[in-house]
């Protein structure tokens, strides 16, 4: 310990020492809530890299379907070099869609076609199925060949992983209708599991927030929604409408009932919320640590040295968490998920 | 607050890609290793169950072994038990028989002697008859050399014989 916090000391001492000796450069101020808006948002290009100045991203294809001049598809490398494309252009930045791809109508106003582009994240969640789908495919192939042994390295893994969400969460809270739902439940866990970690590497197929993204928890969400409402048993929809209160809590008023109907859509609702926001702010959290070093730039060289010491350890104590937070995230929607199918098979206890 | 707002496209995307991934893991992944793994586990279990069952029975073997071996020993010591005491009879058998045929023999020896001896005795007894009547007849024979001793010897004879009658 004693040793660790000589490491630590020294080497912000000799970062001081060394920012002190280079000139130092005037640089452009930089806006860090754009940086980080830019990285947890969408966009229509994957930017990987900027080498002096100059961007290295994938251009990626811009599918449109606009009401008025039909289907459109096109890279969005076009835009790098013309202002408007086939009567397409990127929105003023101070506009209602800024950023995305809009039309100008008729009337001069700017309009929205139905935007299917596959954008960075759309790009990203493909990447993430493909990898989850060859890995557990691959494992699976492993078992038919050789049943009855006990897998080794990276397959062991995955089958602890597998069997303590199959063992430990689904078949407990989910009761014994488990098999029906257990596939689902699985592949909610293993896909949110994968986007959090693939979205914590910093590089190209890594680094896409995308399950900090709400489109994701909201189809997420609503997918748990429809398992838990359509195969509601009888008695479950009898706890909702007429629930076992004394009765003038639901006859002349139906205060309970109202309640249980609103908790119906809030469940589903705290999912998404729930993983929406603690992946992207887990996301914005090791961002703005990392600006750190590109905020103290400008304030002297023995504040940026130090910072940048003191960043690179916030970065990677955040990275720690994050990835603790990509398991735990997981898991909380898989586990609430399976608690509410649960509940919705319950029978009648009579 | 556009970060709170679904975009379409992403919405649609990631209904095909989470749609597909569901039904492509439902049917070739999910089923296949968790049934795989309980399929394991049960077999597992029940080897260890088997293997508890054979060990038991070993046990049990290991005991009715024991219990033939000591029964054996037992049947060992009681045959030859039974071969010492048959031993015994046999010799103490062979005594008394050859004890008795000594006896008889013994028996008929002595027979013999008396037989011999009376033998012996019954010719040593006409041998000395003989000799007596030979004795007798020389002096028979000098005493009547004279008729008047003849005569009178004729007449005693006579009256031994009248008066036997």
């Amino acid at each position: 310990m004693r040793r660790l916090f000589y490491i630590l000391f020294l080497s912000v001492f000799f970062s001081v020492n060394i920012c002190a000796s280079t000139p130092t450069e005037e640089g452009e101020k930089i806006n860090v809530k754009e940086i980080i808006f830019d990285h947890i948002g969408d966009s229509y290009e994957w930017h990987i890299t900027s080498v002096n100045g100059k961007h290295i991203s994938i251009p990626l294809p811009i599918i449109l379907f606009s009401e008025q001049s039909g289907f459109h598809m096109f890279m969005f490398s076009v835009f790098h070099h013309e202002e408007s494309f086939k009567g397409f252009r990127i929105g003023e930045k101070d506009g209602k869609y800024a950023g995305k791809i809009v039309e100008v109508n008729a009337q001069g106003e700017e309009v929205r076609p139905w935007d299917f582009s596959l954008t960075k994240n759309a790009l990203a969640l493909i990447i993430n199925c493909l990898l989850l789908v060859f890995i557990v495919l691959w494992v699976a192939k492993w078992y038919k060949k050789k049943p009855m042994e006990a897998p080794k390295g990276f397959r062991g893994v995955m089958e602890m992983l597998i069997m303590s969400v199959h063992d430990d969460i689904i078949k407990p809270c989910v009761g014994k209708d488990y098999k029906k739902y257990a596939p689902y439940l699985l592949t909610a866990f293993f896909f949110i599991f994968f986007n959090n970690i693939m979205g914590l590497i910093p590089i190209f197929p890594g680094g896409a927030n995308t399950t900090g993204n709400i489109a994701v928890t909201i189809v997420l969400g609503l997918c748990t929604f429809f398992a838990v409402n359509i195969f509601g048993t009888k008695e479950y929809w009898k706890e909702i409408l007429w629930p076992e209160v004394p009765t003038w809590m639901k006859a002349p008023i139906p205060l309970m009932p109202v309640i249980e109907l609103f908790g119906i859509f809030t469940k589903p609702f705290a999912l998404i919320i729930r993983l929406f926001a603690n992946i992207m702010a887990g996301h914005s959290i090791v961002l703005g640590l990392t600006c750190l070093v590109f905020i103290t730039a400008q304030m002297g060289e023995v504040v940026n040295g130090s910072m940048t010491v003191v960043s690179v350890l916030f970065s990677i104590f955040m990275n720690c968490l994050e990835l603790l937070v990509a398991y735990i995230q997981a898991y909380v929607f898989t586990m609430l998920s399976s608690v509410f199918i649960g509940l919705s098979r319950v029978e009648s206890h009579h | 607050m556009s970060l709170l707002m679904p975009e379409t496209g992403l919405l649609f995307w990631m209904l095909l890609a989470f749609g597909i991934v569901f039904l492509i893991l439902a049917k070739f992944g999910w089923p296949v290793i968790t049934g795989m793994v309980e399929k394991r586990t049960s077999f597992i279990n029940e080897s260890v169950k088997s293997a508890e069952e054979a060990n038991k029975q070993l046990e049990n073997i290991k005991i009715e072994t024991a219990a033939i071996i000591a029964k054996a020993h037992e049947e060992e010591v009681k045959i030859l038990k039974e071969a010492a005491e048959m031993r015994k009879q046999i010799i103490q058998d062979a005594k008394n028989a050859a004890s008795e045929e000594a006896k008889k023999i013994v028996e008929a020896t002595k027979e013999q002697i008396v037989a011999e001896k009376e033998r012996a005795l019954n010719e040593v007894k006409d041998q000395i008859a003989e000799i007596s009547i030979q004795i007798a007849e020389k002096v028979v024979r000098d005493d009547l050399k004279n008729d008047k001793k003849q005569a009178e010897m004729i007449e005693r004879l006579l009256n031994e014989i009248k008066t036997s009658h």
